[in-house]
């Protein structure tokens, strides 16, 4: 069956008892055994429970992999794979990712012995030369984020597999509707579900999708061992966010684009991030990578300062002004300060964040009605 | 005058209205989404400040049952996207228009039905308003001169469904209004199969638009809910009365409408476009017999909905050829995708034959009068691939033959 189709029925038989269309959500912690030894689906709600396992199958499904895993939210599924990595390791990963992930790399596996080597995963020779003999694990995103660079997933699959390193991809900005790593060969899919997956802007919630039965059991083990998993709530709200996940990102990514092309013809406007933008560097290989579209995230930078900036970002009437993504309501935020401001500010310089950059989630509104409210913010900086 | 705020304008798209209308841009906790207010009760801080709400200085909650905060924010998005002035969301579609009748209408009056509305609103007029001394009368669905010619000085509403379900009749609904405004005659249509994005009764001149928001609004088949949408003077009996009879919405509910309906266009569009190729596949199919979707040409109300109609919903009645009931019924039970099941309006596509599902307990003769053949199957398409609904039926069509 088609992804639309698989992202709305699978996981979600109807419930063998009452026929309800919808399963019941379980809220219970602990479930009554058949024997005090011995096989039962459930036992403890931490290991697995009924509607946390509706929300997991669905979301193999999407990713095409063996095995997901729902978590409390993206950082706790991103610390669970991070526990893959021992003392003396070696993690290789991008520079345009989330603030999130590069403080827990940073300075959390780094106390514990891990070390890291950040280096730009949109040029392929910078990552082969990064590959060390200890190499562990290669971390990606194939849309960076904030300045949207596109990574290549089966390029890096040829190096990672070639030196027997794991390759995860944080998928979140992408979503398994515009890309599916697993299927280019990556081993690991992490989502932030906050963003896209869940889609309103009303949970927390993270996932990761395993290639093969083997890692995802060894995933789901830590994943138990270290108990931050999805509650039945959330696990619910979740199923029903992905059953509109492809109508809602490919409605996103057109509307970015328009908002795209839009903003690069602004005289305000000094530069746009956008793969799907013809002029950017990693727009051919967007072109192959993803399908449907480019995303729902654009950022840009403006002439002027920061202040500029924030007077851009505190007057839009539409775009809400706050940290997050990939929900119906439009965003606005200052990567700087805001999504980003967890990187060392050196670190955030090199990569190219500078202080005037504004990034966009684009929501679900009419695109001519997103576009007039950036207009009038634009207006505030004066001709 | 400065230009109202996104969340009060009522121009924007139907997207951003989905979005953003009805709630407050600054929110509890400056959080981005409305919380649940789980409360049945509102404190006060002292006896003045309860004289002071009674005295009316105030606006704020008083007890569960009279209002919720979420619940005003559904009404407030449901009134922006029906272009309304105000809403009142109940427990179910049918708490909606019994609370909407029971406010408007005295013994003595009369109600006057389009005859293919919904069989259970119209049993509560029949059946139970009668008892109060109310009348009831239907007319041929789309006959706009027999409804005016029915119409005498006890008359008090004139009520129809746009399109009816499962006969996909498409009502005129300015030429419906306006022989309510001629005759001073409160008009009622039902748009749940339409919804807003498709059509805005109100924008034509009704009184009252009502909606089972259980259907497309809420749009995820798990909650239950209904309101109705017009002028605020002429709801506000309908929300005190609400407060009497208790069919209130729960705040946990109203959350998940409020949820379901920011994805409301962009749903509505695909319903729109699986009920269309659903509908010519199956018009062209050799065991159908025939095909009822007001997107087909050779609809009979084609031009009316072509006209008036963004787009013709998700729901398809068709007629399997030559087939009793049990023939019928293989059929639907020969389909893996829709589940088999009454209601209609949600991303997962649902089936049934309305002659077992809805009108097993009636007569032959009665279900002959209420025009539901043996052979009638309706499907609710719901957001899944249209090659995926249209392969399962195919496949479903020829395992039952």
């Amino acid at each position: 069956m088609e992804f639309r189709t698989r992202a709305i029925h699978v996981g979600q038989e109807p419930d063998p008892t009452s026929g309800a269309v919808v399963p019941p959500v379980h809220l219970a912690s602990t479930f009554v055994l058949p024997a005090a030894e011995g096989p039962a689906d459930y036992d403890y709600a931490r290991t697995g429970s009924p509607t946390r396992h509706a929300f997991e199958a669905v979301a193999a499904s999407l990713d095409g992999g063996a095995r997901a895993l729902a978590f409390a939210s993206g950082m706790a599924a991103t610390h669970c794979v991070s526990l893959l990595l021992k003392p003396g390791d070696h993690l290789v990963t991008g520079t345009d990712i989330y603030g999130g992930s590069w403080r827990l790399f940073n300075n959390v596996l780094t106390e514990q012995g891990v070390a890291i080597t950040a280096v730009d995963t949109s040029d392929l020779e910078a990552v082969r030369a990064a590959i060390r003999p200890e190499t562990r694990m290669l971390w990606i995103e194939p849309i960076g984020n904030p300045l949207m660079s596109v990574t290549d997933v089966a390029g890096c699959v040829a190096i990672a597999r070639a030196a027997g390193v794991l390759l995860v991809a944080d998928n979140t900005l992408a979503t398994p509707v515009l890309c599916r790593p697993l299927e280019l060969g990556a081993d690991i899919v992490m989502h932030s579900a906050t963003k896209y997956i869940g889609g309103h802007s009303d949970l927390l919630g993270g996932l990761l999708v395993a290639r093969d039965d083997e890692l995802g059991d060894r995933l789901h083990w830590l994943q138990n061992a270290t108990g931050g998993v999805m509650g039945p709530l959330e696990s619910f709200l979740c199923c029903r966010g992905v059953k509109t996940l492809e109508l809602r990102v490919l409605a996103q990514s057109a509307t970015a684009a328009r908002l795209a092309t839009w903003l690069q013809q602004q005289p305000r406007v000094c530069r746009v991030h956008y793969p799907g933008l013809s002029d950017q560097p990693g727009h051919d290989l967007a072109r192959q990578q993803f399908h449907g579209g480019f995303g729902g995230m654009v950022s840009f930078e403006i002439a002027g300062d920061v202040a500029a900036a924030r007077r851009v970002v505190e007057s839009t009437k539409i775009f809400r002004l706050a940290v997050s993504l990939g929900a119906v309501e439009s965003l606005i935020e200052l990567p700087a300060v805001m999504s980003h401001g967890a990187y060392a500010p050196e670190a955030r310089q090199a990569v190219g964040i500078t202080d005037g950059l504004i990034r966009l989630s684009v929501g679900l509104e009419a695109a001519v009605d997103l576009e007039a409210d950036l207009a009038s913010a634009l207006a505030t900086l004066g001709d | 005058m400065p230009e109202p705020p996104v969340n009060r304008r009522k121009d924007a798209g139907p997207s951003t209205l989905a979005v953003h209308a009805g709630e407050d841009r600054v929110k509890p906790g400056f959080a981005i989404t409305d919380p649940i207010f789980a409360a049945s009760t509102y404190t006060f801080a002292n006896t003045q400040a309860i004289v002071d709400f009674l005295e009316g200085g105030q606006v704020r909650e008083e007890y569960g049952r009279y209002g919720n905060p979420g619940e005003k924010v559904v009404e407030d998005k449901l009134a922006a996207l029906d272009a309304g002035e105000a809403s009142v969301l109940f427990a179910s579609g049918m708490a909606a228009f019994v609370g909407l009748l029971m406010a408007h209408v005295d013994a003595g009056d009369e109600i006057l039905f389009f005859d293919e509305c919904y069989h259970r609103s119209r049993e509560f007029c029949r059946k139970h308003l009668t008892r109060f001394g109310v009348g009831f009368r239907e007319v041929r669905t789309c006959d706009y001169e027999a409804m005016e010619a029915a119409i005498t000085p006890r008359t008090k509403f004139l009520i129809s469904e746009s399109p009816t379900n499962p006969h996909q009749s498409v009502v005129d609904i300015e030429r419906f209004a306006e022989i309510g405004r001629r005759n001073g005659v409160l008009t009622l249509i039902d748009a749940t199969l339409c919804t807003p994005y498709n059509v805005r009764p109100l924008e034509a001149g009704v009184d009252f638009v009502l909606h089972s928001a259980t259907k497309y609004l809420g749009g995820h088949n798990d909650l239950l809910a209904g309101a109705v949408t017009g002028a605020a003077d002429l709801l506000d009996p309908v929300r005190n009365l609400r407060g009497i009879m208790g069919g209130v919405n729960s705040p946990h509910n109203a959350y998940l409408l409020e949820r379901g309906l920011k994805t409301l266009a962009l749903r509505m569009e695909r319903h729109n476009a699986n009920g269309q190729a659903v509908a010519e596949f199956l018009a062209s199919h050799p065991r159908v017999d025939r095909v009822l979707y007001p997107g087909l040409a050779d609809h009979p109300f084609h031009e009316v909905a072509r006209r008036t109609m963004r787009g013709f919903g998700g729901l398809v009645t068709f007629f399997i050829k030559d087939a009793d009931w049990r023939q019928t019924a293989a059929v639907i039970d020969a389909v893996q995708i829709p589940r088999i099941g009454p209601s209609l309006g949600g991303v997962e596509s649902l089936i049934e034959q309305p002659m077992v599902m809805s009108y097993w307990n009636y007569s032959p003769d009665e279900r002959a009068a209420f025009r539901i053949p043996d052979n009638m199957v309706r499907m609710a398409c719901g957001i899944e691939d249209a090659d995926d609904l249209i392969a399962d039926l195919a496949q479903a069509l020829e395992a039952a033959e």
